[in-house]
């Protein structure tokens, strides 16, 4: 096989360069002639109808745009699965910070004070604020049940081999709590409009076409009057997967009412208390195990809490469920699982995807699985991880030739795992710093669940400029992650040509076409596969018809390119999705290839708990993944260290703070994310085989490494207090609460 | 509102503006002088994106009112490099991938500005607390590490350009 020229190279980021001068553009660095600001009015109550709202005095309403449900031309939704997500409310909220109505106007310092202004009463109804009160259905806030969403995905009997005599029973209930996603750069839009041009939107945004898609329904006007632009996006991590379709949304009924170019921006407080975070979970887990320490069953109940509207909770839930099981062999498992309604702003699309939640309590558990049947946690986990040829928990079949065994050890080796363990445990007794080491194993699965990318059908392009130059034709974007940078490698590569001589096309709905959102870990492996094929097209097109032939420079190539736009037109090639052969999957009994691949990945936590300020430092950190070909080193790192960070900060300082569904923590003053003090080494080891069907080999990696801190780092503070934490964020104080009151700590403390 | 006079130098510029005295920094650079280089994350003083440098010390755009940087030389992002003649830090954050979304490097690039010439090779605690006032949320801050020690090097060995 011939030798690759760009990928698997830390070519440096596409648009780096603009990035560290300062002269990257973001949405709230754009102005437009006549452009005024808009601002949101929102529920200050959590249920309830809205009986009068008054324009109270001192304020010049006659200068003000203002927009209630009652001027949206289209549908009043945002839409997504359902169609139940208010672009406005209408009468009634059923959240705090619920859109009710918006103001424009020129001067943006007026505008908090005409938000403050508003007087709106309501007529409060009963609210519920966790996965138990809705689950009691003493208060029906959402359908009949207050249920969005259930699965069941069985495996096996589960029930007769609960029978089995002999078994060893172990039980546990596991919870997460919301995370914010704290992107440095708040949302933010600006809309125009114009009868002749229709509606132009540019965003901080993720998936251009699903604002398109919800700007359609609201205003009414065709697909050719709706054009969503995504400029450069500070950071996003699925929390600009769907609620900057709600901005977009108002900053174009603002636009289209006033006339004028409307821009929207967030503040931090404003960005924390409305949009969307991680869902909370609760996981129960039983579990039958041999004496000998091999896994019979499973039977888990698994419950996320979805907030006030539907959104995205059911595929949230969905890739929950599927990674129940963690990766390990069961054979018997059976997942039960709901995502609840709550008088809380609805929970939405965070990096991970549901994944964090179960794979948290799945990994917790089996610490505790195994020391109920006397086994470290490595030695029960190489008794029970997955090995080629074995089925999962929706009964697919591992094809891939995985070594979990191998690469769990290779990550022990690499954290010096058994020499501190054993020293820990000797040391730990007379010290009031206890020191643990903590272990998780752990698979993500890349793309779409089920069959969710043939839904998707995703259509990639490429084509040339009359100077030559190759455009990436995708609506996948760039926010951090490093989109740009992969896919031209991808096309550079494939089209044999310099990562110079190829750049990526404006993700402008108006220009590209739809290559599907950027989430899911899908962008590499599966878009770029397309890329791929969209570059052999072209190539061959040129070869075929006679302008271009191997071996060539990037310069013949440009010369070719011209020449042959010069004579047909144009010279563009398309790519659309198609399913890896042998797939199979069924939606109603939740079996069958849940993904096309897996990520696989053995992460170690050392840690110290110190008994007199109850507080937790991770000290060092192993990640070691097998995600496929890595096509570029430095970001490939960058992605797993950036995730790393996050599930240290999900694990162990992001705490929100509810008061009735309403953050009250919503400053980055009172909301801790990890600073560069509070890190870690993170040290990062790839294994790499490459995938099939993936572009050049590459699996996704993005989400992967949200999955695995929490539970190393709860393992490993169990390791270091003898203690089970089986919560998170787990903050000081819940430290302190449980082993002030254990006698003998409290003892040594005494004597200290 | 009433207005007052300031001049001040920015990127080595000489400014004279006529503003509300307790306009913040961060918003005249932006809208009066077009510098949308600084980045507002928080507007409370906590992330560090707008940080730029006054009269050589490390501040927060957002929480300084432009009456106190009357008669003060400021620093941007704009003033730091080109993108023909980039600065060795700003060099080092491409090559180690110190940036991610970019939304919090001008902000870091200053701060790593402001840390070297404070102490030009720092030890691995002097870089952890150097920057301990500008979030990133993309990074988990190994990149920007390894971009702080490039850059240090780079330009103790002379290469600034």
């Amino acid at each position: 096989m011939q030798k690759e020229r760009i990928v698997g190279k830390p070519v440096f980021r596409k648009e780096g360069v603009a990035k560290v001068c300062g002269a990257a553009r973001y949405i709230d660095d754009f102005s437009m002639p006549e452009m005024i600001f808009g601002a949101t009015v929102r529920s200050a109550v959590p249920r309830g109808r809205i009986v009068n709202i008054e324009f109270g005095p001192g304020i010049p309403w006659d200068e003000f745009t203002v927009v209630t449900a009652k001027d949206i031309p289209g549908k009043n939704y945002i839409a997504l699965i359902n169609q139940d997500w208010p672009c406005l409310a209408d009468g009634f909220v059923n959240h705090p910070q619920e859109p009710i109505l918006l103001l424009a106007h020129p001067d943006r310092h007026l505008l908090p004070l005409a938000v403050a202004a508003l007087r709106i009463e309501y007529e409060e109804l009963p609210s519920v604020h966790s996965i138990e009160e809705s689950e009691s259905q003493q208060t029906i806030v959402w359908g009949e049940d207050n249920i969005f969403k259930s699965y069941v995905m069985e495996k096996g009997d589960v029930d007769e081999a609960f029978a089995q005599p002999d078994i060893v029973i172990v039980e546990g209930e596991y919870s997460t709590g919301a995370q914010e996603h704290l992107y440095i750069e708040n949302n933010g839009a600006i809309a125009a409009y114009s009868e002749s041009d229709g509606v132009t939107l540019w965003g901080s945004l993720q998936c251009p076409f699903y604002a398109h898609k919800s700007l359609l329904g609201v205003t009414g006007l065709p697909e050719d009057k709706v054009r969503v632009i995504q400029v450069e996006t500070g950071g996003a991590f699925g929390g600009k997967e769907d609620y900057p379709s709600m901005i977009a949304a108002h900053a174009v009924l603002l636009a289209m009412k006033s006339g004028r170019p409307v821009k929207i921006i967030y503040d931090r407080m404003e960005d924390m208390a409305a949009t969307t975070k991680r869902h909370p979970s609760r996981a129960r887990h039983r579990t039958a195990v041999t004496k000998n320490g091999k896994l019979l069953a499973a039977d888990i109940d698994f419950c996320l809490d979805g907030g006030a509207y539907s959104t995205l909770s059911s595929t949230v839930l969905s890739r929950g469920t599927i990674h129940s099981g963690g990766p390990y062999y069961w054979p018997n498992i059976r997942v039960r699982s709901k995502a609840f309604a709550t008088n809380t702003p609805p929970h939405g699309a965070f990096r991970g995807f549901g994944a964090p939640q179960s794979l948290f309590a799945t990994e917790r558990h089996m610490d505790r699985v195994a020391k109920a049947v006397g086994l470290t946690p490595e030695e029960f986990r190489r008794r029970n991880l997955l090995r080629t040829g074995e089925t999962t928990c929706t009964g697919q079949a591992i094809c891939q030739q995985i070594n979990l065994e191998g690469w769990m050890e290779r990550a022990l080796d690499h954290a010096g795992y058994y020499e501190k363990k054993a020293r820990y445990d000797r040391e730990n007794t007379d010290s009031l710093r206890r020191k643990g080491i903590g272990l998780a194993v752990f698979l993500h699965g890349a793309g779409f669940t089920g069959s969710g990318e043939r839904y998707l059908n995703s259509l990639v392009g490429m084509d040339a400029t009359t100077e030559g130059r190759v455009r990436v034709l995708v609506s996948s974007t760039e926010f951090g992650q490093g989109t740009n940078t992969i896919l031209c490698q991808v096309a550079a590569e494939t089209l044999g040509i310099d990562y110079e001589a190829v750049e990526m096309a404006p993700a402008d709905t108006s220009v590209v076409p739809n290559s599907g959102p950027t989430v899911a870990s899908r962008t590499t492996m599966v878009v770029g596969g397309l890329v791929h094929s969209a570059a052999l097209g072209l190539k061959q097109t040129l070869i075929a018809s006679g302008l271009l032939s191997e071996p060539y420079t990037t310069a013949a190539f440009q010369n070719a390119a011209k020449s042959y736009i010069a004579k047909h037109g144009a010279l563009c090639s398309m790519s659309r999705y198609e399913a890896p052969p042998n797939v199979y999957w069924d939606d109603q009994k939740y079996s069958g290839e849940a993904y096309a691949a897996y990520s696989w990945a053995a992460y170690v936590a050392e840690v110290t708990v110190e008994l007199t300020t109850y507080s937790v430092t991770v000290d060092d950190f192993v990640a070691l993944q097998e995600v496929g070909r890595v096509l570029n080193p430095v970001l490939a790192r960058g992605q797993i260290e950036g995730g790393v960070a996050q599930g240290i900060g999900y694990a162990l300082y992001e705490k929100v703070v509810w008061d009735r569904g309403l953050m009250v923590n919503n400053q980055m003053t009172n909301y801790i994310m990890p600073t560069s003090q509070d890190l870690p080494p993170i040290r990062v080891f790839f294994e790499e085989i490459p995938f099939e069907y993936g572009a050049y080999g590459a699996k996704g990696i993005g989400e992967l490494p949200m999955d695995g801190p929490a539970p190393a780092i709860l393992n490993a503070i169990a390791h270091a207090t003898g203690e089970d934490f089986n919560a998170i964020p787990l903050v000081p104080e819940d430290i302190a609460e449980r082993l002030a009151t254990r006698a003998p700590i409290a003892k040594e403390m005494a004597a200290a | 509102m009433s207005t007052r006079k300031f001049s001040f130098r920015v990127n080595g510029v000489e400014r004279f503006l006529e503003l509300p005295p307790m306009a913040r920094l961060l918003d005249v650079l932006r809208h009066e002088l077009g510098l949308t280089g600084t980045k507002e994350g928080c507007g409370e003083g906590e992330c560090g994106s707008c940080s730029v440098l006054m009269n050589g010390e490390l501040v927060n755009s957002c929480l300084v009112p432009i009456a106190q940087a009357a008669g003060a030389s400021i620093l941007t992002i704009e003033g730091v490099g080109e993108q023909t003649r980039l600065h060795p830090v700003q060099k080092a954050f491409l090559e180690c991938g110190g940036a991610q979304c970019g939304i919090c490097t001008p902000g870091m690039i200053l701060a790593t500005v402001h840390l070297l010439n404070k102490h030009p090779r720092p030890t691995q605690e002097e870089i952890h607390e150097g920057l301990n006032g500008n979030l990133c949320r993309c990074t988990g801050y190994m990149r920007i590490f390894e971009a702080v020690e490039k850059a240090a090097c780079a330009i103790e060995s002379g290469a600034m350009e």
